[in-house]
């Protein structure tokens, strides 16, 4: 089976985690062979949290730069901050969505300008796919469900060797029985979305 | 019931690798587990943590590694299965106990595990704790996958058991937070009551006992090479007359490499699991049948130097290399890509990766520094030393934990830090040597793991300096583990005792104790400038507990506050503490309601008294 590296960056809070672990779920019930690693000893103070997402016969649980296949983003600056990871080929899912560090708060540097941001990462990748998941997220009914809404449109570019109905059973069993609604219709809008702008 | 404990053997579970070593310990029958908690060792102690409360498997936060080492030798010692899990650098804690309980040796088998930080994600040094295997003469293990640490830790026991030896079984952060799916297998019944036989010319380690007993170690040296040469966890896969021996995670990734550079039938790979004692005869045998090896591992050249050694035996001249200016590094971690270049340059193979993105025309993007969270205590117990302290030259020993990242500005507080416990201990030596103020900041749980000592010191030595306790009731930084100082009544648990860390300031000798509430600030501010002015050892004990463990037990109300239009936009807020719940929006500071947890620190400080509760 032909391999495929996934990286996925967020803020500590986000949920990436989270949606590391339902991917991981949706290929434990497919038979997809997978390994995951994840670097999360500041999350929840706000620091970044970078997970690897393996598919395939390799053995690695990390990704060397230029090797992701595909690179999703939860925070603009975050996606840029990864863009190492990629190349000419690799299919880029961001939310537009900012979180401007502290460091800006503090006026000690400068948020990137978004429409450059997405330029960049275009003529630096294969495919960007790039739209503001809080808003969809909050039409989903849970500002918190940004990470579903980004699942959702990387799993419409079928980069990934999973189904859709995988991962949404994954969500089901996965995710808080409460947010459940919720989290799946944020994974439809994500799906909608980048239907739309693919 | 903990997903972990399940009966059912054959299901396969995706699983963290912390969590396949906690199910490898349940599957193996451990009955006492020992822990000191250390990224990225934290959650098999979790998860141990949470079955012992519905199993009979004994599991305690022990207050420092040593004695968790201490504990567990000597339930090892009554017949019983134990494991003692800790970080790289708790191993130098708990290795004073390590050296002798070597030649002591258990009866029940006893598994150490050493959790290895190599690019230092969350840690202070990336030492290679293989070397304690040398140092120590017991026998070490390391696995290569999430899969192979569940089954390797049951051969683990089994080995301890074999050769009545406690085994390091020693893992690095991309084998202990990496997910892959485990299968699970039986679970060996635990049996949880032992008893001791006396045989004190055994067991009290006196001259006359050690020098028997180390000749003893030898001996099962000895023997733990020859099950090394058998173990099947060095293993030889592929063909070819050109070598590579690797160990841990570097197996993947030549395991990767070789496809991409399409070696696989002229490389021979040798994976190293079983890496104390070396299996000495199967790598001879390995090497003759070589034109050339390199040597894969992360950290030291502790494989290398031994099969230099090993062909220098045999009389072998063929090149092998590992480590060097052109190849390995002693730095950091390995990666999938790394690995392939360093095959491809020495074993003289063509290979053009995927071109790298030209980042030459990248703006620089803000760094995202982790920050003390929103209303957590230790950052307004910083601004108020520095408050107090205003005027006075200081230097400020800092310690292990959350209260670490008071060393970023504008806080910049924390000048010095090597280990755990080093803030009591360096103070003592900066104030006996310079002529400035000596302020110190250790944690609540630091304190209890090796603070106190020092203290005993400075008060016994009569040093000078202020020693500043942040007591937020809790373990914070690895996810809110218990200590001797927390109230376990507040998670509903019984059966344990609480330590007043005041009382046990005073009963070392220090006079001058107050106990302030940092969310208080002017009133801190003046304890804090009377603690300063002390001749001597004066403390103070800062007590506000965590904000996130507060939120988590439900005992934290959060009221939060806004920017009224009084704000005359000095940002005194902002420049002075930072809390990440600040936000700026058209040039004015905003509060987001969600961040703020309602500590009004803010409050007391704005000049305009513009920071206002959002609800009455």
């Amino acid at each position: 089976m032909d391999t495929t590296r996934l990286i996925i960056v967020a803020v500590g809070g986000q949920g990436n985690l989270l949606t590391t672990r339902v991917i991981g779920e949706a290929a434990l019930l497919s038979g997809t062979p997978v390994r995951m690693s994840e670097i999360h000893g500041m999350a929840q103070r706000g620091g970044v949290v970078e997970s690897a997402v393996v598919f395939g016969d390799a053995q690695s649980t990390t990704i060397a730069d230029g090797e992701a296949d595909a690179l999703v983003g939860f925070e603009p600056s975050e996606t840029l901050r990864a863009i190492n990871k990629c190349n000419l080929n690799t299919v880029v899912i961001t939310n537009l969505a900012t979180l401007p560090p502290f460091t800006v708060t503090l006026g000690k540097s400068v948020y990137p300008d978004l429409n450059e941001l997405q330029d960049q990462i275009r003529a630096k990748t294969g495919n960007l796919i790039a739209f503001d998941a809080a808003a969809l997220a909050k039409e989903a009914g849970n500002i918190m469900s940004v990470n579903m809404v980004l699942l959702g449109s990387l799993i419409q570019t079928d980069i990934l060797p999973l189904s859709a109905n995988n991962v949404k059973e994954a969500i089901k069993t996965t995710t808080k029985k409460a947010f459940v609604g919720s989290n799946l219709k944020a994974f439809e809008l994500g799906f909608t979305a980048a239907k739309e702008l693919g | 019931m903990h997903k972990l404990l399940t009966e059912n053997p054959g299901k396969k579970m995706l699983l963290l690798g912390n969590e396949a070593i906690a199910r490898g310990a349940i599957e193996a029958g451990v009955a006492v587990a020992t822990t000191y908690p250390g990224t990225p060792s934290s959650e098999i102690s979790l998860n141990l943590f949470q079955m012992s409360l519905e199993s009979d498997l004994y599991f305690e936060y022990s207050t420092n590694e040593k004695v968790a080492l201490e504990v567990a030798a000597a339930t090892a010692n009554s017949g019983i299965r134990s494991l003692c899990i800790m970080k790289h650098v708790g191993m130098n804690v708990a290795s004073d106990a390590l050296m002798t309980l070597a030649y002591v040796g258990v009866k029940g088998g006893l598994v150490i595990i050493t959790a290895d930080d190599p690019f230092m994600f969350s840690s202070q040094n990336e030492q290679d704790n293989r070397y304690y295997a040398v140092l120590s003469g017991l026998p070490m293990l390391e696995p290569s996958s999430i899969e192979e640490a569940k089954d390797m830790l049951g051969y683990a026991f089994d080995l301890s058991e074999e050769l009545q030896e406690p085994v390091i079984f020693r893992t690095t952060t991309r084998i202990n937070h990496s997910n892959a799916v485990v299968v699970f297998g039986e679970i060996k019944k635990r049996i949880t009551t032992g008893d001791f036989q006396k045989d004190p010319f055994n067991y009290v380690t006196v001259p006359a006992v050690s020098r028997k007993l180390h000749a003893k170690l030898l001996k099962n040296l000895e023997k733990a090479e020859t099950i090394s040469e058998k173990s099947k966890y060095n293993f030889i896969t592929g063909d070819g007359n050109l070598g590579i021996i690797c160990n841990g995670v570097s197996y993947n990734y030549v395991y990767d490499a070789l496809n991409d550079l399409n070696l696989k039938d002229r490389v021979k790979i040798l994976r190293i699991g079983f890496s104390h004692p070396m299996p000495g005869a199967m790598i001879k045998d390995f090497l003759k049948g070589c034109e050339k090896v390199l040597v894969v591992e992360e950290g030291e050249p502790y494989m290398e130097e031994s099969v230099k050694a090993l062909a220098q035996e045999e009389g072998l001249t063929l090149s092998i290399r590992g480590k060097g200016k052109d190849l390995f590094s002693h730095l950091y971690e390995f990666n999938p890509g790394l690995v392939r270049k360093c095959l491809s340059k020495y074993f003289g193979v063509e290979f053009t990766p995927p071109a790298v993105p030209d980042l030459s025309d990248i703006p620089e993007i803000p760094m995202r520094p982790p920050n003390l969270c929103a209303g957590c205590s230790h950052r307004a117990t910083y601004y108020e030393v520095k408050k107090a302290a205003e005027g006075m030259d200081t230097i400020c020993p800092i310690d292990i934990g959350c209260y670490t990242l008071g060393f970023l500005p504008p806080l910049s507080m924390g000048d010095f830090l090597i280990c755990m416990g080093s803030s009591v201990g360096t103070s003592c030596g900066f104030s006996k040597v310079t002529q400035k103020k000596v302020i110190g900041f250790i944690g609540d749980s630091t304190f209890f793991h090796s603070g106190m000592p020092g203290l005993a010191n400075a008060v016994f030595n009569n040093h000078n300096f202020t020693l500043i306790i942040l007591d937020n009731g809790t373990t914070a930084m690895t996810g809110h583990q218990p200590n001797p100082g927390v109230d376990m009544k507040k998670l509903n648990l019984d059966g344990y005792n609480q330590i007043s860390i005041e009382k046990v300031v005073r009963s070392l000798g220090v006079s001058h104790v107050s106990v302030i509430r940092p969310y208080k600030v002017q009133k801190s501010i003046e304890a804090i400038k009377e603690a300063l002015n002390v001749k001597g050892v004066s403390v103070i004990i800062s007590r506000q507990m965590c904000s996130l463990y507060a939120k988590s037990l439900k005992k934290l109300k959060a009221l939060p506050f806004y920017i009224s239009d009084k704000c005359k936009n000095h940002r005194t807020c902002v420049n002075e503490l930072a809390c990440p719940a600040f936000y700026i929006q058209d040039e004015k500071v905003e509060i987001d309601p969600v961040m703020c947890v309602g500590c009004a620190v803010c409050a007391q400080l704005c000049p305009e008294k513009a920071i206002l509760p959002l609800k009455k």
